[in-house]
């Protein structure tokens, strides 16, 4: 069995199945109540996928009156909710109960407004993180947080997860690109935050919801900065013989002034796979920088030639300059694709903590270290310039206790990640994966903090309860919602 | 009688928070004292200051991140910053030319009011650039949230909650942020003589462009005629083909000159801290609004009374001054404003004006009461600087 526990199911709640989805039906317009067993099945699960369990139901509502209107009939049946996006969550944020409703964003996908005499973009927050850059692109202009499952992941879910991507190092996170979101309360009550103009006028409730991983409200609309595309982009491939020497090559980099768009990393097992499953002609080496910059011709040629300075001096194994868009294309899509192909050779558990970029030679030690531990191996690939890390743990799901090996391996890599000052989690978000650790980066007190502010938002605890927090923590709070 | 205490320690403000909730005795949390007259007025018999906490704890050039505790001057990070080529990305504005007031501003208090400049178009605002914090609640608990790395996505994001809320949710101790490198030149591309209509046109053409406009401001009132200006930077090539291409581009056909050096720093120093309306006790007025309203923004006030204006942001940020000092035209302006949307601050007026007029944007029913519920959970009896961000707090 693996690790990580789910609450319980409330019986009261699944005796009343049948009432509650009767209800759901009452309050939408036909075809948006999906109750039987065989299609609930397609909800059972997000990316993390060693957990698993149909939910009582799904509903797709498709406007925020019917968003409020589902909401209203779980508050009042005190059912719990659990929002979900495209369901590509590595953190299990969608992860249903037996006794909770999935709420899809699936049919909430119109772009509302393109404004970019403004510079922002109003969706729906079901539409994907790379159709809002495809309905500005004609433009000019761009999304930029890039998250590497742009093509399918869902605005919704970038909200929830203050999703980041390979390129934030210069353009930031989803909380420094989103503008204002219309919501759906607990109780059903829509409220508008922040807009078309910048900043909040009293406190930064916008910035409270960004991250909150579904459990403050449903955003059914967001208002996102969108900006003008650079002239052009080019990335370099540096390749070293030692973890050390890529690190101190990013600091060296960083502080010389020179901002690279994007300084992505990965590790000779990494470098391996994915250049087999993309073609992208990565050297093979111990370790490979991929550095990005931006703007003109001559301005990318100015930026490139410092870059390539401070990497010689460390004495590269390999450096080589994108010679056409193509190839920078094929470099991107390696990366890009580094999941999907891992994933195509080994079952994987992938790690998301962040650490001060001055330890990442350590931790790279320490988890090659605890690679041999464990006995299990890890291909390891991240945006090093900001020390987000994603180790991936291999395994295989059909070895009895692998996954339990996995998980205790995972979670003694995020205590490191916090111990050398960084966090749990960069841009995953925490879910149940690693809800359990909470502890190890805050207090008690830190954490009763947080829930407080869930009780302001969600006093009945209906809003994806059972993630974020440990169950212990939480439990009183849950208890409550289930009356 | 008004006292003071000046702690040392996180330590010891949590005993004297304690203290002051169990005898229900508010206190005024200040850093530098160079923002008093931002919000409404608070009149508590105790002031605790921050500026004995102070020094940089933390800071890594290569990791682009600096930690410093509250009562740390800004002065004190800037030049930390500077000597390693760095600097805080938001451009925090510096109260004292609009205020009057003397001393030096904290970071912490730039933290507590969400102080940003001119570059928030492009850099973020302050609230972008925090990455963690410390801080003592309502209740005397020490507290954190975020950290000092720049991703971070573990629980709720506290950050952004208490940078921008005025000491009303807890005494913020220490700031962690992600700096950037500064860039080797700046330079503006001035243009003159163009109406606030045409100035946003442009100004907006401008941040539309890859050029990566740092500012863009419209001042109608300057000296020798209305001036509209563009900020790039870069390395020093870099700048000369980003003027070049905007003087070609966005600014084809018009009157133009280059700014450089400490002319182009001045200016800007002038438009971040609204230096054209220093040196008047008249009302000052901020407005947060969708830039390509500023223009009819402006008209509709023009036909109600006289005013004069700094367009920052493209347009986004609108300062307005205005003679009325007793109800500072509050009501018409924010009757104006819902036309459009945003939120407007009534930045400077005299005490009894700001105790009369809502200073900060009245909030949505609908978030007024989220708001207050979560300052219950943060103060539960209201001794954090009680009163400054709404006239009267539901009791």
């Amino acid at each position: 069995m693996s690790m990580i526990a789910m609450p319980t199911p409330d019986q009261k709640i699944l005796d009343q199945r049948q009432e509650i989805i009767s209800a759901l039906q009452a309050a939408l317009p036909a075809g948006r109540v999906i109750h039987d067993a065989a299609e609930i099945r397609a909800y059972e699960c997000d990316a993390l996928t060693a957990y698993r369990c149909p939910p009582l139901g799904v509903v797709l509502p498709a406007t925020t009156q019917e968003v409020s209107a589902v909401m209203k009939v779980c508050h009042q049946l005190g059912v719990p909710v659990v929002p979900r996006g495209a369901g590509t969550s590595l953190a299990g944020g969608s992860l249903p109960t037996a006794d909770s409703i999935i709420l899809g964003t699936a049919r909430l996908n119109a772009t509302l407004e393109i404004d970019t005499a403004n510079r922002f973009i109003r969706v729906q927050t079901g539409v994907t993180n790379l159709s809002v850059t495809g309905a500005v692109e004609a433009d000019g202009f761009f999304y930029a947080p890039d998250p590497s499952s742009q093509l399918a992941c869902a605005i919704a879910g970038n909200i929830a997860m203050n999703s980041g991507g390979a390129h934030c190092l210069k353009y930031g996170v989803t909380t420094n690109n989103l503008m204002g979101v219309k919501m759906v309360m607990a109780d059903g009550e829509i409220v508008d935050i922040g807009g078309a103009h910048l900043d909040s006028e009293g406190y930064d409730i916008l910035g409270l919801i960004c991250g909150s991983e579904g459990q403050l409200g449903i955003v059914t609309e967001a208002i996102l900065r969108i900006l003008p595309k650079p002239e052009g982009a080019r990335p370099v491939l540096i390749g070293y013989d030692s973890a050390e020497t890529a690190g101190q090559c990013v600091a060296e980099i960083i502080k010389s002034g020179v901002l690279p768009v994007a300084i992505e990393y990965m590790d000779r097992l990494c470098i391996k796979v994915t250049d087999e499953f993309s073609g992208a002609g990565y050297p093979d080496v111990e370790a490979l920088l991929i550095v990005e910059v931006e703007g003109s011709e001559a301005e990318i040629k100015e930026q490139l030639a410092k870059v390539v300075k401070i990497a010689n001096k460390l004495k590269p194994v390999e450096l080589r300059e994108s010679a056409s868009a193509q190839e920078s294309a094929l470099i991107w899509k390696g990366r890009k694709s580094a999941f999907g192909a891992i994933g195509q050779i080994s079952d994987y558990m992938c790690l998301d903590g962040t650490v001060p970029v001055s330890q990442l030679p350590f931790v790279l030690r320490r988890i090659s270290e605890l690679s041999k531990k464990y006995k299990l191996e890890v291909a390891n690939v991240f945006h090093a310039g900001d020390g987000n890390m994603h180790p991936l743990i291999l395994y295989d799901a059909n070895k009895p206790g692998d996954l339990e090996t996995a998980e205790k391996f995972g979670a003694e890599v995020l205590r490191l990640c916090v111990e050398v000052g960084g966090c749990l989690t960069g841009e995953h978000g925490v879910g149940i994966e690693k809800r359990d650790l909470m502890g190890n980066q805050y207090s008690a007190a830190d954490m009763e903090v947080q829930m407080n502010v869930k009780d302001c938002f969600d006093p009945g605890w209906l809003l994806n309860p059972s993630k974020v927090f440990p169950l212990e923590a939480s439990e009183a709070r849950r208890s409550g919602a289930a009356k | 009688m008004n006292k003071s205490a000046a702690p040392v320690s996180e330590g010891e403000i949590a005993e004297i928070i304690k203290q002051a909730k169990a005898q229900l005795k508010p206190v005024e949390i200040k850093g530098g004292g160079t923002r008093d007259g931002l919000g409404c007025p608070v009149k508590t018999a105790t002031t605790l200051s921050l500026a004995k906490l102070n020094g940089i704890t933390l800071y890594e050039p290569g990791a682009l991140t600096l930690v410093a505790k509250a009562g740390t001057t800004l002065k004190a990070v800037e030049k930390t910053l500077r000597a390693k080529n760095q600097r805080l990305a938001f451009e925090p504005m510096d109260h004292r030319a609009l205020y009057g007031t003397k001393g030096e501003p904290t970071i912490g208090g730039v933290v507590a009011c969400n102080i940003s400049g001119s570059r928030r178009i492009q850099g973020g605002a302050c609230r972008d650039s925090l990455i963690g914090v410390r801080f003592v609640d309502g209740n005397g608990d020490i507290l954190k949230n975020g950290g000092r790395v720049m991703k971070n996505v573990t629980g709720l994001d506290l950050v952004k909650l208490l940078c921008g809320s005025h000491g009303t949710l807890g005494v913020i101790t220490e700031v962690a942020f992600k700096v950037l490198p500064a860039p080797e030149r700046e330079a503006t591309l001035a243009i003159a003589n163009l109406n606030t209509s045409q100035a946003i046109d442009v100004l907006s053409a401008a941040l539309g462009s890859p050029f990566e406009i740092t500012g863009a401001a419209h001042l109608p009132h300057n000296k020798g005629g209305a001036l509209t200006a563009l900020r790039v930077e870069g390395f020093d090539s870099q700048v000369e083909y980003r003027l070049s291409r905007l003087r070609k581009g966005v600014a084809a056909g018009l009157e133009t000159r280059i700014i450089k050096g400490s002319q182009h720093d001045k200016l800007w120093r002038s438009i971040r801290d609204v230096e054209p309306f220093k040196n008047t006790s008249r009302c000052v007025w901020r407005l947060s609004v969708k830039p390509g309203d500023a223009p009819a923004i402006q008209q509709q006030i023009s036909t109600m009374f006289d005013a004069k204006y700094v367009f920052d942001w493209g347009g986004g940020l609108i300062w307005i001054e205005i003679d009325d000092i007793e109800n500072a035209r509050a009501n018409e302006i924010r009757k104006i404003l819902s036309n459009f949307g945003g939120h407007a601050t009534l930045v400077r007026a005299p005490a009894k004006t700001r105790l009369k007029v809502p200073v900060f944007q009245p909030a949505a029913p609908g978030i007024a009461a989220l708001s207050s519920s979560i300052r219950k959970k943060f103060d539960p009896v209201g001794i954090l600087n009680p009163g400054r961000m709404v006239v009267r707090e539901p009791a």
